[in-house]
């Protein structure tokens, strides 16, 4: 601080936005303009209509030379907007940009006081005030640079997660895919079609994973889980948990000294395994052992001991034999790496349906969900392909399809959203039925067909031209036929204004979505923000769908909003982009928002030590006393410390207590009383 | 006291992560509410001190209004359990000078939380209206 420039004199220059009617449209911009010319220290107040365009940063540069400008204050949008752009026009004119303030009169005034010209701009002739007084005592900083390690992470195996891992990989950076099953592939490899191209799931997925797999610049962690998080961007040292598999693979047993030795993936474990469970990739309609393999197509393939179910009986060890792959002592194992960027891609889970009481699952047998539909109709699935009636293994020749099951739902118990691909993938089932069971007849209910994508509307009329029966009204309940199980549906069809009581061999239920179970936990880790339905936050959701508020931290897919295949590949190739470029660069900066010890203020206590939640605070010995002294490289800039110190001794840069005080003073003490 | 022409003056000290961005969404959704608040923009709520509240008190304050994130999603980990410490304590000590501790208030609302943000706004300046102006107006300055 002691090196700090200090102006003798503070000019600042006061520009004020109409933002076309946006700001003009509520505030007389001519009159906060005129009002800012009666201010202490302004030496010049201008308006424009757009201050964020080329003639309107220029007014900033020229003003800044022509009046020797010592800060800048311009009134207009958000600084979480705009900030960035008059910063650089501050110091295009030759300032520092760190000498830019920014009065909020767009988001926080003309925009919420539509209806209040008088006071919005009352309101805004305050906010130039109070930004006066903080751009009056603003000093020169300059940004940390950090060196960037040049690897990054993928937090989650589905399609998008792999894109990412594969985009980046591919663009020479080393990176770490997490995945916490013990497969990638994620819920698109438990889908039998994709709409509306009606190709193979697994089809287009497993040549992805095999590239996943055998890509050199990547290190696929599955069966692994986030465990911790420190640093910051370009410096993440992430902590995973390795959770025992049980099972080593080929490296692993060489690394062991077992020549020829570690799993194959030949099977002989499982065969002889006598624990015999529900199998959660196939939604608990097909057996599984406790020694397993996730689905068929896995990669990497290498079996994994559900612990939880094991018996430790030791027989798929014997079964082994000299490969010496099973290892039932195995225990979780720990290890830390440390990337530049991350990226995101959770996904999601299916809502718990059954809390929509009305519709029966789990209390009627023949009411399924859409998961479970894909697994009964796919051909590698529990039932080989065959749809049928898990109540008496018969083919169902009437088949209600219940759209919007949970979604768009105000009642509390679902979610008030649309999960964006039920409509889409409830049409393909019916064109799955059809083509699969003749003579069967598909009813969608539905409330609206959202058939939005690349030649989706177009598959919408084929379906209606294939004999698919639509009625638009939204289910009211279900019952069950006790003696032959069969499902009477009770809806509105509200095209004819009438009500429909129907009797069908079968119920899909396209369930909502929801964020997984793990997405809180990993989101708090990483410090992501959420929306008030727990989809992780973007940075701007039109001009930063890939960032986050927390740097060097990304989103790709679902956790960031209910998307179909197409739109999460794609938005993961652009977090992939975006979490490359720091990389690529080499460096970031940071902005220099730290805490500085003014010694001849601190009395040594260490209060603030124990305040700093990065470890970033210490005390030292200084010329015969005990002070306190700032890691910068820990420090985030939060003023935790400054906000405690007794003696007032910490100067947070940017936010300093006598820039804070004088904004405090200007808006209470400085208008007109 | 009572003024015809009073209008309150309320000073809100929010954090630049969560309750600047909710109150910015509350801008982009155009929710309208009342014009008596002007905020100030720190970068975590554990940034105040609480002799800034103590200082707009001083300066003739009606009200103050400090607002962050919600326990867990600070961006800096902690700060908002440590200003909501410290808010608690300096609602006694504004009681112990005899000043309604309801003209200090702390909230949370997120960065997706453009509504609440409005409410918020409506609620605060409804609960200074009703106590009227500071009795520490007249010593201002």
């Amino acid at each position: 601080m002691a090196e700090v420039k200090k102006y003798e004199e503070p000019r600042i220059g006061v520009f004020v936005c109409h933002c076309g009617t946006n700001i003009a449209g509520s505030i007389d911009v001519k009159a906060v303009m005129e009002y800012a010319r009666t201010l202490p220290n302004v030496a010049i107040a201008d308006d424009y209509q757009y201050m964020c365009s080329t003639p309107g940063q220029n007014k900033i540069a020229e003003a800044i030379n022509e009046q020797k400008l010592t800060g800048v204050v311009v009134a207009a949008c958000s600084p979480r907007l705009h900030e960035p752009t008059f910063r650089n026009a501050t110091k295009a004119g030759g300032l520092n940009p760190f000498r830019f303030e920014m009065a909020n009169i767009r988001e926080q005034n003309s925009w919420v006081h539509m209806h209040q010209p008088e006071e919005a701009t009352a309101k805004a002739k305050d906010a130039v005030r109070i930004a006066v007084a903080k751009a009056s005592l603003l000093e020169d900083l300059i940004p940390k640079s950090v060196p960037v390690e040049k690897a990054a992470m993928v937090v989650g195996g589905g399609v998008g997660g792999m894109q990412a891992a594969l985009d980046l990989a591919s663009a020479g950076i080393k990176t770490y895919l997490v995945e916490k099953t013990p497969s990638i592939g994620g819920r698109m490899s438990q889908l039998d079609k994709t709409f509306p191209t009606l190709d193979c799931s697994q089809c287009i997925l497993t040549p992805k994973m095999v590239d996943v797999y055998r890509h050199e610049g990547i290190e696929l962690l599955t069966y692994t889980e986030v465990e911790a998080v420190e640093g910051y961007i370009g410096n993440f040292d992430v902590t995973l948990r390795k959770k025992a598999r049980g099972v080593i693979t080929p490296a692993e047993a060489e690394a062991r000294g077992i020549v020829g030795g570690g799993c194959t993936g030949c099977g002989d474990c499982a065969t002889v395994c006598p624990v015999i469970k529900p199998n959660p990739f196939e939604l608990g309609m097909a057996p599984r052992k406790a020694i397993y393999i996730y689905h068929p197509q896995v990669s990497p393939l290498i079996y994994t001991v559900d612990f939880d179910s094991c018996v430790k009986c030791g027989l798929c060890v014997e079964a082994c034999d000299t490969k010496q792959a099973v290892d039932l002592e195995a225990k979780d194992e720990f290890m830390t790496v440390k990337v530049g960027t991350v990226i995101l891609a959770l996904g999601y889970d299916i809502f718990p349906i059954e809390k929509k009481f009305e519709w029966g699952y789990k209390n009627y047998d023949n009411v399924i969900t859409s998961l479970e539909f894909e697994r009964l109709i796919c051909a590698s699935g529990p039932t080989g392909g065959h749809l049928i009636r898990p109540s008496d293994g018969a083919t169902p020749k009437k088949v209600a399809f219940v759209l919007c099951a949970g979604s768009r739902d105000n009642t509390g118990v679902g979610k008030p959203y649309c999960s964006r691909f039920c409509c889409m993938y409830s049409l393909k089932h019916a064109h799955q039925i059809i083509e699969k069971i003749p003579g069967v007849v598909p009813y969608i209910f539905y409330m609206d067909i959202r058939s939005f994508g690349k030649m989706y509307e177009e598959f919408y009329y084929r379906i209606q031209d294939e004999g698919a029966k639509f009625i638009r009204g939204r289910v009211a309940n279900i019952t069950q036929d006790p003696v032959t199980k069969n499902l009477h549906v009770n809806a509105e069809d509200t095209l004819l204004g009438r009500p429909i009581d129907m009797e069908v061999d079968m119920v899909v239920l396209a369930a909502a979505i929801e964020p997984t179970a793990e997405t809180e936990k990993t989101r708090r880790l990483f410090g992501v923000s959420c929306s008030q339905d727990g989809w992780l936050l973007e940075a701007h959701p039109k001009l930063n769908p890939c960032g986050t508020t927390t740097a060097g931290v990304y989103l790709a897919g679902v956790c960031q909003g209910p998307k179909d295949i197409p739109d999460t590949v794609a938005q993961a190739e652009g977090a992939a982009s975006a979490a490359s470029i720091p990389i690529h660069r080499g460096e970031v900066e940071l902005e220099p928002y730290f805490a500085v010890c003014m010694e001849d203020k601190c009395a040594g206590c260490g209060l603030c030590v124990n305040q700093c939640p990065y470890q970033a605070l210490s005390l030292v010995e200084k010329e015969g006393r005990t002070v306190m002294q700032v890691t910068e490289a820990k420090c985030k800039g939060c003023g935790t410390c400054g906000g405690f110190c007794p003696g007032g001794a910490i100067w947070m840069q940017h936010f300093a207590t006598p820039q804070i005080i004088a904004q405090i003073d200007a808006f209470l003490l400085g208008g007109e009383q | 006291m009572a003024d015809e022409n009073w209008k309150p003056k309320i000073i809100a000290i929010i954090c630049n992560w969560c309750s600047y961005a909710g109150a910015d969404l509350a801008g982009g959704a155009r929710i309208q509410y009342p014009p008596d608040i002007r905020a100030v923009r720190v970068m975590c709520t554990g940034r105040i001190d609480p002799l800034f509240i103590l200082k707009a008190f001083q300066d003739g304050a009606d009200g103050v209004l400090v607002s962050g994130c919600h326990f867990g999603d600070c961006h800096y980990l902690e700060g908002n359990f440590k200003a909501a410490k410290r808010m608690f304590l300096l609602k006694s000590v504004l009681k112990n000078i005899g000043l309604d501790d309801k003209r200090l208030r702390m909230t949370f609302v997120s960065a997706s939380e453009g509504a609440k943000w409005g409410s918020v706004m409506t609620d605060v300046v409804k609960t200074i209206n009703e106590l009227g102006p500071s009795p520490l107006k007249e010593f201002a300055r």
